[in-house]
């Protein structure tokens, strides 16, 4: 690794710990109801809003009342954003004039936004009109971040009330959480994002005159039998338009990922420079790690928060450096061929295809190790074209279970249930109860989250099975050997995780891939989510029991190892045999010779 | 489930008002009045007509011009409207045989230039639209740029020190240079 590739780890670290605490603090007493200072308007929206949906405030809903509401609201955001893509061609803000999508594509991607995953089988600068993506996709990409943090404050209530019926209301929680958390960061981060040279406007795509014509071969219209080339040539170029920072902004910060572009955050105008670059992997850090502050603060120890956050911290840096050595590395098969892949004053080197210059190695691993720990699924860099190991770091981070940092409220809530498990297994070792901040850890706690932690590998690895076992899974497959299998794997891992990311070869926008992962990414959101709020609402109810000598301490540096051993031991188990046959099983072909 | 219903529809719609509506209607008026240049795609116009952008690089395979990283966009390279990466795998073979493609290309319009080449020249970039280009690359290119051009090879190396970029704080930019912009810099050198 180098001094830079080490340097641009410790700032962004920097930068993000530094924000942990008055952000934490602020989103503590935001989801306590407690009013924003500075926001009054925000205040006069909130009650004027709750008076329109019948809701009283200050009703408080049992965990079944809170799990029905979210999963009817997130029903209803699917239905109409798959209406929005359907109906687009009749609809405003359409310069380009485009259809509908197919009706198996507009499912899928209706699914996929509502659940964070934000799998985009589509080619948006060509499928999706302006309405659609800033009134149907923005939409979701904070309803779905708001989803996730209200689950994981839900989970935090179950541990920090006692004797308790109630985990809180949905409604108010959704609300609260976008208009004051939201909204306001969004909105900053969208600004800097364009004075960096983000685009935000809503004019038509403009033509530009090139420099030196191009040409080029292209297919004549689809006949019959093989496909004749004609050469043409073109001297203009078409540059996309849209905007493009307001949705860049919130999915980063929501943990979304789903691009404006093809390209997601490679394309430059999504994210034209370092700072940019700097900045977008700030916002996907910003409330994962600071809800870990959330969550000490609301338990009354933030010493347990920041126990959490160092687990998430150690195994960052542990993935992000096996990736990043993988990539500089670079690719033996092109340095036989006279490539210079060393770094130096005047290149950052290493495996460049699927890499941009201005991010060189060091801008696109950490972005990918951070989009791939945290749900979001944005990418930089290609992720099929990286090598063999440095491609399998971004797969096993969602294969953990996206718990460092996480997706925004999923991580936090996921970590905690492996907490449950890790006190569970140190109590079986040491042979007391086990209980988890003053909580005692039962039958059925362990149960739900024995279902929150291996739905995700099941559906998976189910998934997986199927398509590589059915013609029209292996159709999809764009590389040969171990990679393609890397590919069908990394998609279904992606989905079940609801991260997005993909090694895009894999040509999925068909029926089969786009139902087969519409399905899992459904259940791999809210098969959990209901588990968790199932957790949290049993917590609830459980009065709390005093700390005696007894008790395992949940902030210190053994429950740090064991939090990350437990992480580590339920994702290598399940996953190991899978990633013997795709990354590792490339890397050894690779290197043999 | 009507204390649901209604509550879920009216949330959900007004939510889409103020995020899908409001909000992006908002940003964007501010940054056309803050940032209008960016806001508009960071556009080059020369004699009022647009000739590029700074941010979305262009194909070159003159010999008098800077090559552009190789772009797996189709149909052609640099296509503005599909964007993305080659997405092969390591250990394709059609990997190997693309790079072997392009280091031929680059051998054949300069032959006597053996030295290693930059990784980047030969690499298909992640958006297939990459504006910038390593200095190790626009280095390597200088001999044969300044040959077509009847310059000295000492003018082309100062253009492109001049120009070069990277190294911000330290530890974010990578050492790179503007293809589009080194490139109409030296047709205004003449």
């Amino acid at each position: 690794m180098t001094a830079q590739s080490w340097g641009l780890l410790a700032l962004l670290l920097a930068v993000t710990l530094l924000a942990v605490k008055p952000l934490g603090l602020y989103m503590a007493r935001v989801m306590e109801g407690e009013p924003v200072p500075g926001l009054g308007l925000g205040a006069r929206i909130e009650s004027w809003l709750y008076r329109l949906c019948g809701v009283d405030p200050a009703a408080q809903m049992g965990w079944k009342h809170y799990a029905l509401a979210l999963l009817v609201f997130n029903v209803l955001g699917v239905l109409l954003l798959y209406a929005m893509q359907r109906l687009q061609g009749w609809l405003p803000l359409n310069p380009q004039h485009l259809g509908p999508p197919s009706a198996d594509s507009a499912f899928n991607t209706a699914v996929s936004f509502v659940t964070n995953t934000n799998w985009q089988s589509y080619t948006p600068e060509t499928t999706m009109s302006y309405l659609t993506q800033m009134a149907g996709l923005v939409v979701q990409n904070f309803l779905s971040a708001a989803t996730g943090i209200v689950v994981a404050v839900a989970l935090i209530r179950g541990l920090a009330r006692h004797s308790a019926k109630t985990i809180g209301n949905f409604w108010v929680d959704v609300t609260r959480a976008t208009l004051y958390v939201l909204l306001p960061i969004a909105t900053v981060i969208a600004l800097a994002l364009v004075s960096q040279g983000v685009i935000q406007n809503l004019s038509p795509n403009q033509h530009a005159t090139l420099l030196q014509p191009v040409t080029y071969q292209q297919p004549l219209t689809a006949a019959a039998g093989a496909p004749r080339m004609q050469t043409v040539t073109t001297g203009t170029q078409t540059l996309p338009m849209g905007p493009v920072a307001s949705q860049e902004s919130i999915k980063e910060l929501g943990t979304n990922g789903g691009g404006f572009f093809n390209a997601n955050s490679a394309h430059p105008y999504e994210n034209p420079n370092a700072w940019s670059n700097l900045l977008e992997m700030l916002a996907i850090a910003l409330i994962p790690a600071a809800l870990t502050y959330t969550f000490g603060f609301m338990v009354g120890d933030t010493r347990q928060g920041w126990a959490v956050l160092a687990a998430m911290m150690i195994m960052f840096v542990g993935l992000y450096a096996v990736c990043n050595h993988s990539e500089q590395r670079g690719n033996p098969a092109l340095s036989a061929l006279g490539v210079s892949q060393l770094p130096s004053s005047q290149q950052s080197g290493g495996n460049m295809e699927g890499k941009e210059v201005r991010f060189g190695i060091a801008g696109s691993t950490l972005f990918s190790t951070l989009s791939t720990v945290t749900s979001t699924g944005a990418v930089n860099a290609m992720h099929d074209s990286y090598m063999p190991i440095g491609g399998m770091v971004p797969l096993l981070d969602m294969m953990l279970g996206e718990v460092v940092f996480g997706g925004v409220g999923s991580g936090l809530y996921s970590m905690l249930i492996f907490a449950i498990i890790g006190v569970f297994i140190a109590g079986l070792m040491i042979g007391r109860t086990p209980e988890y901040l003053g909580k005692k850890i039962e039958a059925f706690e362990m149960k739900m989250s024995a279902i929150a932690i291996l739905v995700m590998p099941f559906i998976v690895l189910t998934g997986t099975a199927i398509a590589v076992s059915v013609a029209a899974g292996r159709a999809g497959v764009a590389n040969p050997g171990p990679h393609g299998f890397s590919e069908i794997l990394y998609a279904f891992t992606s989905a079940g995780n609801n991260n997005g990311s993909a090694f895009a070869g894999l040509s999925a926008d068909t029926p089969f891939y786009n139902t087969a992962l519409g399905i899992v990414i459904w259940l791999g959101r809210f098969w959990p989510i209901v588990a968790v709020l199932a957790i949290a609402g049993s917590l609830a109810a459980k009065k709390r029991i005093p700390v005696s000598a007894g008790t395992m301490p949940t902030h210190g540096p053994t429950f740090i190892a064991l939090l990350i051993g437990t992480v580590l031991l339920v994702g290598a188990l399940t996953f190991v045999p899978a990633l013997a046959l795709g990354p590792i099983a490339e890397h050894l072909m690779l290197w043999s010779h | 489930m009507k204390t649901i219903l209604r509550p879920a529809v009216t949330l959900l719609l007004v939510m889409t008002l103020i995020t899908g509506v409001i909000y992006p209607l908002v940003v964007t008026g501010v940054a056309q009045v803050a940032f209008p240049a960016q806001a508009n795609g960071s556009l080059i116009r020369r004699n009022g007509q647009v000739i590029g952008s700074r941010l979305i690089g262009q194909p070159f395979s003159a010999p008098q011009y800077f090559w552009s990283r190789p772009s797996a966009t189709s149909p052609q390279p640099y296509n503005g409207l599909a964007s993305g990466g080659s997405n092969l795998g390591p250990t394709n073979p059609a990997l190997i045989a693309a790079v072997k493609a392009r280091i031929a290309a680059l051998h054949a319009a300069d032959p006597d230039n053996r030295a290693l080449i930059p990784v980047d020249l030969v690499t298909a970039s992640a958006s297939g639209l990459d504006p910038d280009i390593s200095l190790a690359a626009a280095y390597y290119q200088a001999g044969r740029v300044a040959r077509a051009r009847h310059v000295s090879v000492r003018q082309v190396r100062a253009l492109i020190a001049a120009r070069a970029r990277g190294g911000e704080l330290g530890v974010l930019g990578t050492p790179r240079i503007n293809v589009l912009e080194l490139n109409l810099a030296l047709d205004a050198m003449k």
